[in-house]
């Protein structure tokens, strides 16, 4: 199986860790993953923005870098999300036929993290091991366009030694929101100020979720308040092990 | 007569919503009572077994509506002609007020009574009939609150949801005298006694009035009925008692059949209040000789409905039913309430409705509207018609672009792109990485952003911003052969983020 890995730009240019851990992770399972360097991103970005025929050429340069893999994994649940849903509209504006061929046929192969280990590779238990108070804030891209489901969180309970505690009101946005943390800078604010409360009132020392986009916006909340919260992507912590724990 | 306010002036969401987040008393009330509904709509949804089909049900029955519309509307004024009831076409709001205050002033009334509607509100009735000298009653008791505080209506379905009852009875104790029997002077912030104060005070309108004036909830095209959904009576004695009765209902509120309500009747209730059946339901046909209003008229209302038809990504808001359950689950209309949004329909819904209603680029506040929103998709979720608000509302934001595109580009058009042309390949970038990692070495030596001017201050006013990494994962796959070769990350490890 030709497997890619996708990092997206937000990864690939603020949190090379998580990038670094998906790696770590997927080599660890036998999984030989390449990275094809003409990759850049989703183009959710221009898309949820309003500028849809600028997310053209980020959505050509997409295909261009993954087409023909059997698989293309992403530690983002809102960037595949954003390739499942949106990728097919972008290319309809195109008007290119080959670009819209490209997508469906790409489209399929693309997976979120939780989903590749789960459903492709057909693993729970990755051999992890991390010892700590963790709580999960579930992300609503990856629960409410992908439907992942409880597999972060299966992922999370076959990890030795850690301690998973419940996130009160879990399932409410982080109001990070992609450009909306800027245009409506307090509302977001005000989102993420109650989504912090809860991580803290859980008690957990890791906040843990599987896009960095949502742990940039509550994290940047948890250190101005030096909440001494830690915010973790769900890669990290499956690529520990005892050795590095 | 009461003035009635209008949303006239209302600055554009972030800047309106910036405000409502100061009032404390407001984000206590929107918080108790969004979640007190959105608990009991859980609670009701989650036992039926076939909530997932009434849905899929209810929503290709709005599409057949519109997919048909012309045809099932020349059956509804045939139907509703044969029961004995007027039929009015309203292309705008103009239009259909002057049809009601022409048909009040034939009346020789100086006063109607009126059952809670939302068309009513988007065309401005009460408005137009005041100044025709007409006074308006509104009878429902939030609209009542809303109505005798000088008020706005800030939710579909509660529109004094932004009130407390400590807010409500200082309301009556002071307004209800002006507009006719007053509250008892020692009136408490009682539930019971409220709506007892609300009782005696609208009796005496209720038996008065001459004229009523409704909306509809459904308008059945086969029957020519039509069928309004209420808790607390006050829209049964407005639809029996009254000589005259005149219901402005929106073109998209029809169903074919009778037998359609079956749906309709079971996924409105519980996804509005929450409730497996709603207290009143009211349906009437036409005429009934010696039984009712005597005078029957229906106006049917366009005011853009036909424009929202011709939108194909924008059409299933057409769908909606006006339960409420988006905005009861909306973090964002929790934190802000119903005035922000600047509009009868607020919250998820009316971010996508009222510009689609009202016309992209029109004003700065309509354009702010589409962006008042995360995306998080809760509202598409809980939509018993299927409404998928999230995507109409990133449609509208290609609107809005799309409509300030040809003048001087700003920095946001700038900015997207500068972003398209650098993700539209690999080495691009990487470059744009380089030089970013460049700036931490130097700038944010412990890699966290602190507090920037404007406009990064827009984020980094209440938030740290990590800083971006000094090597790109990109650089260090090739440094290292995809880790084949590591000899460790030049990278310090984000603040926060590190591992102990």
């Amino acid at each position: 199986m030709k497997v890619a890995l996708f990092v997206t730009c937000l990864n690939d240019t603020m949190f090379p860790s998580t990038g670094q851990a998906t790696v770590k992770l997927l080599n660890r399972l036998g999984v030989d993953v390449e990275f094809p360097t003409a990759q850049t991103c989703c183009g959710q970005m221009h898309v949820n923005s309003g500028y849809v025929p600028e997310a053209i050429p980020v959505v050509r340069a997409f295909v261009d870098a993954f087409a023909g893999y059997d698989a293309v994994v992403a530690p983002s649940g809102s960037c595949v999300a954003s390739a499942r849903e949106q990728h097919k509209i972008v290319a309809a504006r195109s008007g290119d036929r080959a670009l819209m061929g490209a997508v469906e046929a790409l489209t399929p192969h693309v997976y979120e993290l939780s989903e590749f280990l789960i459903d492709v590779l057909g693993k729970e238990d990755v051999g992890a091991y991390f010892p700590h108070r963790v709580t999960m804030h579930p992300t609503c891209h990856s629960t409410r366009l992908l439907g992942v489901g409880d597999r972060p969180e299966r992922l999370l309970r076959a990890v030795r030694g850690i301690t998973l505690i419940d996130l009160p009101a879990a399932e409410e946005c982080c109001g990070f929101g992609g450009t909306f943390s800027l245009k409506n800078p307090d509302v977001s604010v005000a989102m993420g100020s109650d989504k912090a409360r809860h991580v803290r009132e859980s008690g957990a020392e890791v906040l843990v979720a599987g896009d960095n986009s949502c742990l940039m916006h509550i994290g940047g909340l948890l250190t101005r308040q030096q909440a001494g919260i830690r915010v973790m992507h769900l890669a990290e912590i499956l690529a520990s092990t005892e050795e590095v724990a | 007569m009461i003035q009635t306010r209008t949303f006239l002036g209302i600055p554009p969401f972030p800047v309106a919503a910036k405000k409502a987040l100061a009032d404390s008393q407001l984000r206590g009330n929107m918080h108790h009572a969004t979640h007190t509904i959105r608990t009991k709509r859980a609670r009701v949804t989650a036992e039926l077994p076939d909530w997932e089909q009434l849905r899929v049900a209810g929503a290709d029955i709005k599409d057949d509506v519109m997919a048909n519309m012309g045809r099932y509307l020349e059956q509804l004024e045939e139907s509703l002609t044969e029961a004995g009831a007027s039929v009015h076409w309203a292309r705008d709001a103009a239009e259909a007020n002057q049809i009601v205050i022409d048909i009040a002033r034939r009346h020789k009334v100086d006063e109607v009574v009126k059952v809670k509607s939302m068309a009513t509100g988007e065309i401005e009735l009460n408005t137009a009939m005041e100044e025709a000298g007409i006074s308006v009653w509104e009878t429902d008791l939030a609209e009542l609150i809303v109505q005798l505080g000088h008020d706005l209506p800030s939710h579909i379905l509660v529109p004094a949801i932004h009130r407390n009852r400590s807010e409500v009875r200082e309301i009556f104790l002071r307004e209800m005298g002006k507009a006719g029997m007053p509250a008892a002077a020692d009136l408490s912030d009682e539930p019971a006694e409220l709506a007892g104060a609300a009782r005696r005070h609208l009796r005496e309108k209720f038996l008065r009035a001459k004229v009523a004036v409704s909306g509809a909830n459904f308008m059945v095209a086969d029957t020519g009925t039509l069928v309004v959904v209420e808790s607390e009576g006050n829209g049964r004695m407005c639809l029996t008692l009254p000589e005259v009765l005149i219901s402005v209902v929106g073109i998209e509120k029809m169903v074919p059949t009778w037998k359609d309500l079956e749906v309709f009747l079971q996924l409105l209730p519980r996804s509005a209040t929450g409730e497996r059946m709603n207290p009143y339901t009211s349906t009437w046909t036409g005429v009934t000789p010696g039984d009712g209003p005597q005078e029957v008229h229906v106006v049917l209302l366009d005011n853009n409905r036909t424009k929202v038809l011709a939108d194909e990504a924008g059409r299933q808001a057409l769908r909606c039913i006006r339960c409420s359950a988006c905005l009861n689950v909306c973090p964002v209309y929790e934190r802000v309430g119903g005035h922000a949004y600047g509009s009868i329909y607020p919250g998820p819904i009316g971010a996508i409705l009222t510009p689609m209603l009202k016309g992209v680029g029109t004003s700065k506040q309509i354009d702010s509207l589409p962006f008042a929103s995360s995306l998080c998709g809760v509202c598409y979720e809980v939509c018993p018609v299927r409404i998928n608000i999230p995507e109409v509302l990133v449609h509208l934001r290609e609107a809005v672009v799309e409509s300030h595109r040809g003048g001087v580009p700003g920095t946001l058009m700038t900015t997207m792109k500068g972003a398209s042309w650098l993700l539209g390949g690999g080495w691009r970038l990487g470059l744009l990485q380089k030089t970013a990692g460049l700036s931490t070495r130097v700038l944010w030596k412990n890699g966290m952003i602190g507090r920037m001017p404007r406009p990064m201050s827009r984020w980094t006013d209440a938030r740290d911003c990590p800083a971006p990494a000094r090597e790109s994962f990109r650089a260090w796959w090739k440094r290292t052969d995809g880790g084949r070769k590591d000899t460790g990350s030049s990278n310090t490890p984000r603040k926060g983020t590190d591992q102990k």
